[in-house]
């Protein structure tokens, strides 16, 4: 269960978030500039929120009220970036390795670096760097490294925005397979209403701040 | 008069000593400035790089007062380890060192900067601590201007004229390293020994800039191949 309500001032509007997520894909989607990757950081602890709470499976990782900010690093959430953010002095392999939880402290100990690779058809990109993969390439593999970690919750900031159609559709598939195999909520920002009606079991419209939820594709359709 | 090769000895010794100490000292300091915001940065930041505009002798000066039998880390480290650094090959190293500081530091800090900060982030949420992101991901990235800033240090502190001679002195054999045996040849009338380490330290100079730029153009070629680290 993911609970999170809190506020956070930007330079020209004050952006208020209030989610709940069971299990599922929620989709952020809103015009550029309207808060979605703030929220996204501000779950994740890359910036933090002016007030309110974040809950993780129950568990506070912020809280104005009690001064609770947990580092990102203890956070267990997946953050999948816009541009990737893989490291470029690094292999595929070196990549998803990054976040592996070190021994002992290991959950699921099937879980290892060839199942994730296979799981994500890269493997025989093992060795290979970033600038030597494509698009959809590099995207799998930001997905695999975030998904080694073991995340409780996976934050995805616009993860098809920058692929072709065709790429697209498949991992919009993948998607939808990856999440209901890891049984974790995914939390998916985009600007495309099509792709947040296709994905989103869940759907959140945002503008300047302010959201509408809406929980099924037919009524967003509606509200457009 | 024989050609004396200890000129030679004596400033690489006092080079390598100072690129370890500007190394340790500027790759920390240059990590928390290109990343940190604190009050007082910009001080420091300026008394760091002031070396670059102050004139040599206004440095040699300053040292002498800070380090001097009667200043205060002259006596501290009398006291401490029983080391005296006016007229000593360590004075030398002091000169050397706080002249190229200003040069490494530069280089590294904008080099840590010039490193997306996705990355850095990418990193935190991948479970890393602040020590791990620094060594694993802004280090290995920045390496460019880590190796850069070395090498204008090593050039920089091999070359270190005045301050040096007024806080280490020349003494032959003891402290006089090229630029010094250089300068007091040619007082002395020795043009041949003059004219061979004035050769040394143009051929020298030229290599590490031509190197610089070779390798420079290199790391780009190297970085924009396959479409670049467009990550």
């Amino acid at each position: 269960m993911f609970r999170a309500h809190f506020k956070k001032k930007l330079p020209t509007f004050e952006l208020e978030a209030n989610i709940s997520l069971n299990n599922g894909i929620l989709a952020l989607v809103g015009p550029s500039g309207a808060g979605k990757t703030t929220i996204l950081q501000c779950i994740a602890g890359l910036q933090t929120p002016s007030w309110g709470a974040i809950n993780i499976r129950d568990k506070a990782v912020f809280s104005s009220e009690h001064g609770t900010d947990v580092p990102i690093r203890n956070r267990r959430i997946g953050y999948v970036f816009q541009d990737y953010a893989l490291f470029p002095h690094m292999t595929v392999e070196k990549n998803v390795m990054y976040g592996k939880p070190k021994k002992g402290n290991i959950p699921n100990k099937a879980l290892t670096v060839t199942n994730v690779l296979e799981m994500l058809k890269i493997g025989h990109l093992r060795n290979r760097y970033p600038n030597q993969i494509s698009g959809g390439e590099k995207q799998r593999v930001a997905l695999a490294r975030a998904l080694m970690t073991e995340p409780e919750l996976l934050l995805l900031d616009e993860p098809l925005s920058a692929l072709d159609q065709d790429t697209r559709s498949t991992l919009q598939q993948e998607l939808l397979k990856l999440q209901t195999q890891w049984k974790i909520p995914f939390i998916l920002v985009t600007h495309d209403v099509q792709e947040a009606e296709m994905l989103g079991n869940q759907i959140i419209k945002l503008d300047r701040g302010k959201q509408e939820e809406i929980k099924g594709a037919k009524k967003l359709v509606k509200a457009q | 008069m024989e050609f004396s090769f200890v000129p030679i000895i004596l400033s690489l010794k006092v080079a390598l000593a100072s690129v370890i100490i500007v190394a340790c000292s500027s790759i920390p300091i240059a990590g928390l400035m290109a990343k940190r915001k604190f009050w007082g940065k910009d001080v420091i930041e300026s008394i760091i790089t002031l070396p670059l505009v102050l004139p040599p002798s206004v440095i040699g000066f300053m040292l002498l007062v800070f380090f001097g039998k009667n200043g205060p880390m002259g006596k501290l480290l009398e006291q401490l380890f029983h080391i005296r650094v006016v007229f000593t090959l360590e004075g030398a190293v002091i000169a050397a060192a706080v002249v190229s500081l200003p040069l490494m530091y530069q280089s590294v800090k904008v080099a840590m900067e010039s490193v997306d900060q996705n990355l850095e982030k990418a990193a935190r949420t991948l479970g890393a601590g602040e020590l791990k992101v620094f060594f694993t991901i802004t280090l290995p990235l920045a390496w460019n201007g880590i190796v850069a800033g070395l090498v204008l240090a090593f050039a920089r502190s091999l070359g270190e004229f005045g301050a040096t001679l007024m806080i280490a002195g020349n003494i032959p054999g003891k402290t006089q390293t090229m630029p010094l045996a250089i300068y007091f040849a040619n007082e002395s009338g020795d043009t041949r020994q003059a004219s061979i380490l004035v050769m040394i330290m143009t051929v020298f100079s030229f290599l590490v800039i031509y190197g610089l730029n070779r390798w420079g153009k290199g790391s780009q070629q190297r970085d924009s191949r396959g479409g670049g680290n467009n990550v």
